[in-house]
């Protein structure tokens, strides 16, 4: 029963850290605007946040105890967000003399999506706390 | 806390660009000195952007921070006018001013603040985003 409290907490948890990791990868972009032959990267948000939360049990799923145990699906070990090898290059609509591939346009606005979903990422999470704690005080 | 690391990545990108601003108005500031007694006058100056890993590990793509690499001298000859009254002119009646050319100065001024002020926002998103993340869980 509380884990199913805490698997949906989980989910959220784990793509508000790729959020994060995602405002992050966009700031660099923005910040190295003007800098000669830096390469624009970005990630493939739905990509990355089912390849890090593959590995957590699905609601109701069954735990391996016992190294004889059949596993329910998904990739053992800890399903900690790794973004570093999977990022990919933005594809410049315009080219540059300094080889440098920055969008503005698309980075700004990707920073802004970005920014938003996070916020609405952490509403989700408030709410969930809230029906949480509304279902044990029991009011 | 990934997202705290976009102060540095930020950060360092505003400094750069302050410090492109600051060689612009030196460069703006002596668009009209004269060659001194040695024959040499102003040459104009440019900085170098060069980007910086700052992640917690040396490959880390994802927090890309800009530092001034070089500021070079331009090195092409000065203007030369012809005014034998001036104090400063040569044997042939030539004042060498300096090469700074102020249109290309008022281009790269506008550049600087513009990319200055594309990071402040940026680091204003990351405040509001991380002081809202602060309050998670409280409602």
């Amino acid at each position: 029963m509380l884990n199913r409290l805490t698997d949906s907490l989980d989910f959220q948890g784990q793509a508000l850290q790729l959020r994060s990791e995602r405002q992050r990868l966009i700031a660099s972009n923005i910040a190295n605007a003007d800098t000669p032959g830096y390469i624009a990267r970005d990630m493939d948000f739905a990509k990355t946040l089912k390849a890090a939360t593959g590995a957590l049990p699905a609601a109701g799923a069954l735990a391996t105890s016992h190294a004889g145990h059949l596993g329910t699906g998904g990739a053992a070990g800890a399903g900690g967000a790794k973004v570093a090898g999977e990022l990919l290059y933005a594809t410049p609509s315009q080219t540059n003399l300094d080889r440098n591939t920055v969008d503005m346009d698309r980075e700004r606005a990707s920073f802004a999506d970005n920014a938003i979903k996070y916020e609405a990422t952490l509403r989700f999470i408030n709410s969930n706390v809230r029906t949480s704690l509304q279902a044990i005080t029991g009011q | 806390m990934s997202m705290l690391s976009i102060f540095n990545v930020s950060g360092s990108a505003a400094s750069a660009q302050s410090q492109r601003l600051n060689v612009v108005a030196s460069n703006l500031a002596n668009a009209d000195t004269v060659a001194g007694p040695n024959g040499q006058a102003y040459k104009a100056r440019q900085v170098n952007f060069q980007t910086e890993l700052m992640g917690q590990t040396a490959n880390d793509p994802t927090s890309a921070g800009v530092r001034v690499s070089t500021i070079a001298e331009d090195q092409t000859p000065g203007r030369k006018v012809h005014d034998p009254k001036h104090p400063s002119a040569d044997a042939e009646g030539y004042v060498t001013y300096s090469n700074v050319n102020a249109v290309e100065e008022m281009v790269n001024m506008i550049s600087a603040s513009r990319s200055y002020q594309n990071n402040l926002e940026v680091m204003n998103t990351a405040k509001s985003l991380l002081l809202k993340t602060i309050q998670l869980g409280q409602g």
